[in-house]
């Protein structure tokens, strides 16, 4: 019989209705922007122009502050019972419009459907009912009823989980009683738009939740706000560390959530299909635009040609293609800038000496795309092992002994996340105890969870955000 | 098949192979279940749903394993596995029936010159809690009466007491009694339950020589699981790599639609590849299965789904 091929299986885009061009999200509705200029955003996987959004300028920055101030009049005396009824509602809203969100989420920024369907959705959701539960025990939260929120929070997101980061940005700081000013990425401001229009939907109070689209210019304005109490962000290191040099002479609050070049480490008495697997999904989910991805493979040295053999068989059967399409692991890269920077980061490696694996596979004529890559014969001294590439591009590295490995783990200046697989519980303990990263997953990878503190070391950031302990980046304790 | 006899002989492992394949078995259970639902959620539509039924037909082992059975139920089986569909000539043959020793030569009659294969349980199935000389006679008589292929059981009792020693060597022999005929060796992986077991067995099953592992002999309530046919297939993988013997799958006991059915099929299509898409490497057990997949045929080329009246009974 012929090869067994999977027939084209796309989820139709006729849920979503995108309007050509938006305001911003201010007062309760949306407004006509004081700035004149735009920027178009487009789809990753056709180069389509899918809306033309605003570039927020000074004065749309203020009219958003003033409004969350205003904003903060009525939801400081909102019950805290009342705030989580808010949050189950958008909640629930969220749920029963996951589709729309899903597909509209896959074509603003390339994601595979299957993921923003199966994971990002489903994780809005369950964060917003988590911190609507906490809304009204704060006071069991640590252990004091001496804490207040800081007020207006500017948040800046990034594009790779564009709604979730709202998520886990929007949700704790509503539910603590404090009011935001959102920013969401320039390449990927319509699912944000789309929350806005829910926010409308159920009557939050105006003010509460603001939206601001535009470029880094507009997130400047916003850092530099003298309205602003606390500025929430998560997106790349050298970014961050502009707004920390920026607030570093305000009394305000500051959370940042940087970027990562995970180890996973994978030690010879593991579990090595499965570990395989993690791998895979370690740096390949999301087209490894994943802060946390584990984009160090270190293997231990005895059990180096085995795994990449099967990693390289493993590999070579993820489809690339059509987010649209229900059976695509691997969809567009977010844009051409980050293609570029993949593209040259890639090249460096190779002319470095490391030995460049990637899979054989046909790309679409149009869009922005990169094949999954695997280096091996990699130098911890080489670039590809310092620097974060942010996409689809694994790098090999081995050691000798569990000492080695955590000193090759640790050698970085980040410190998000890691993995380690073994089959033996007291050298995961042992290997979880030595490594300087936030998040440290064993036997698996990138698994999230609303009660699940997550955040980084060193130049990863600091704050948490999830769980108990990501109350806190929205609170201020004063006993 | 003689070609895949030629390949047996050839490759039959030593135990002491068997044993260094079984020292490095680790398997991590939310690993494999998080797998298999990731590979759940394919979505198969329009030519290569078709495609897969097709599949799925050709690979049936139509099977009836009971007491009652008797030659008019065996004659009306036979005929169904022939021509399943008797107004759609696109419609394949199934791969096999599956029968009792002592139904084997009523299926062979019926069979004819048909390219429809008789396989026959043996070795005391569905407990095989008798001495290998039993073993062997029952194995013996159905060859004996013709058959192509057959099923036997692996010994659980000594497997579960660590005596895998002897549960190789009971294959070995029951091999070596099949001659040519295809032997699959059914593990029970319901009775086993754990991926670590199921991976040992089926890399014991594979070194004595075992032509196909199969997962159930869906005589206990549980049967095949996705899970087990992922665990196997990794080690029929692994078995390939260190000796390039190419063993198959039987997947049995508890599949019985169409959906599922395609699901085992993405398995065995991503994690061993194209070449296993074929009755010589993956079947499938049932009883029932066959008909829903007559019945999604059918839907697919006409768009009106049919009662189960409109097929003929097996």
């Amino acid at each position: 019989m012929d090869k067994w091929e999977y027939s084209e299986s796309i989820e139709s885009d006729s849920i979503v209705s995108i309007q050509s061009k938006y305001g911003h999200f201010i007062d309760g509705k949306f407004s006509t922007p004081n700035s004149k200029k735009y920027l178009k955003t487009v789809s990753p996987s056709t180069e389509e122009v899918l809306a033309s959004i605003s570039i927020g300028n000074k004065n749309d920055v203020d009219s958003a502050v003033n409004s969350a101030k205003e904003g903060l009049k009525t939801w400081s005396k909102t019950a805290p019972s009342e705030r989580a009824k808010y949050l189950y509602k958008l909640a629930r809203l969220i749920q029963e419009r996951s589709r729309e969100f899903a597909v509209l989420e896959s074509m603003d920024g390339g994601k595979p459907i299957k993921e923003s369907r199966d994971f990002d959705l489903p994780q809005v959701a369950a964060n917003f009912f988590y911190f609507a539960g906490w809304a009204d025990k704060l006071d069991i939260s640590w252990g004091t009823k001496e804490m207040k929120p800081y007020g207006v929070v500017g948040q800046i997101i990034p594009w790779n989980f564009p709604l979730l980061m709202l998520a886990w940005k929007v949700a704790p700081a509503l539910a603590t009683g404090n009011t935001v000013v959102l920013k969401p990425a320039e390449t990927t401001p319509l699912t944000a738009l789309l929350f806005a229009e829910l926010c409308e939907e159920i009557g939050l109070p105006k003010g509460v939740f603001n939206l601001v689209t535009g470029d880094g210019t507009t997130g400047s304005e916003l850092v530099n706000h003298e309205g602003i109490s606390k500025i929430a962000f998560t997106g790349s290191t050298s970014v961050g560390k502009y707004i920390q040099n920026a607030v570093g002479e305000r009394d305000i609050g500051l959370t940042l959530e940087l970027g990562g070049k995970a180890a996973n480490i994978v030690y010879n008495d593991a579990a090595l299909d499965q570990a395989v697997e993690g791998v895979v999904n370690g740096i390949f989910f999301n087209q490894g635009h994943v802060c946390c991805a584990g984009s160090r493979l270190l293997l231990q040295e005895d059990i180096h040609d085995e795994f990449i053999n099967k990693l390289e068989k493993r590999m070579q059967t993820l489809r690339v293609g059509n987010p649209l399409d229900k059976n695509t692991d691997i969809g567009a890269i977010n844009s051409k800038e980050q293609l570029e920077k993949i593209t040259s980061l890639v090249n460096e490696g190779v002319n470095d000496g490391g030995e460049l694996f990637q899979i054989e596979c046909d790309l679409p004529s149009s869009g922005y795309w990169f094949r999954p890559s695997l280096f091996t014969n990699v130098q911890p001294s080489y670039n590809i092992a310092r620097e974060e590439i942010f996409g689809p591009v694994l790098t090999t590295l081995t050691f000798r002994t569990p000492e080695e490995a955590v000193e090759i783990a640790n050698n970085t200046e980040y410190g998000l996340s890691a993995g380690v697989w073994t089959e033996k519980g007291s050298k995961i303990l042992w290997t979880a105890d030595r490594l300087d990263a936030g998040v440290i997953w064993a036997n698996t990878f990138n698994k999230f969870d609303p009660s699940s503190p997550f955040g980084g070391y060193k130049e990863s950031g600091f704050g948490r955000e999830g769980g108990r302990h990501g109350l806190l980046s929205y609170l201020k304790v004063q006993s | 098949m003689s070609k895949i006899k030629d390949q047996t002989m050839s490759s039959k492992v030593s135990w002491e192979s068997t044993i260094g394949l079984l020292d490095s078995v680790k398997v991590d259970e939310v690993g494999v279940k998080e797998r298999v639902s990731s590979l759940s959620t394919r979505s198969i539509k329009r030519e290569s749903k078709l495609q897969a039924l097709n599949y799925v037909v050709s690979m049936c082992d139509l099977t009836t394993l009971e007491g009652e059975d008797t030659e008019g139920k065996i004659h009306q089986m036979t005929a169904k596995a022939i021509k399943p569909d008797p107004t759609d000539d696109d419609v394949p043959s199934a791969a096999a029936v599956c029968v009792y020793p002592s139904l084997v030569s009523t299926a062979k009659e019926i069979i004819g010159t048909s390219n429809v294969k008789v396989a026959s349980v043996s070795s005391y199935f569905p407990s095989g809690q008798v001495p290998i000389e039993s073993k062997l006679l029952d194995t013996q008589y159905a060859i004996d009466e013709g058959a192509d292929e057959i099923d036997i059981v692996i010994n659980r009792k000594a497997f579960f007491e660590g005596d895998y020693r002897k549960v190789f060597d009971e294959i070995v022999a029951l091999k070596e009694a099949c001659g040519d005929k295809h032997l699959k060796t059914i593990l029970e992986v319901g009775e086993l339950r754990t991926y670590d077991n199921i991976k040992k067995a089926s890399l014991i099953a594979l070194g004595a020589g075992s032509d196909f592992i199969k997962t159930s002999t869906g005589k206990i309530s549980n049967g095949s699981s996705k899970e087990a046919c992922l665990v196997m297939a990794k080690a029929v993988y692994e078995f390939k790599e260190s000796t390039g013997f190419s063993a198959g799958i039987k997947v049995a006991g508890g599949i019985r639609n169409s959906k599922d059915a395609i699901r085992y099929l993405i398995i065995i299509k991503e994690e061993l590849g194209e070449e296993w898409l074929s009755p010589n490497f993956f079947r499938f057990g049932a009883s029932s299965l066959l008909d829903d997949v007559l019945r999604q045929i059918r839907k697919l080329k006409t768009n009106a789904y049919q009662s189960s009246y409109y097929f003929p009974r097996g």
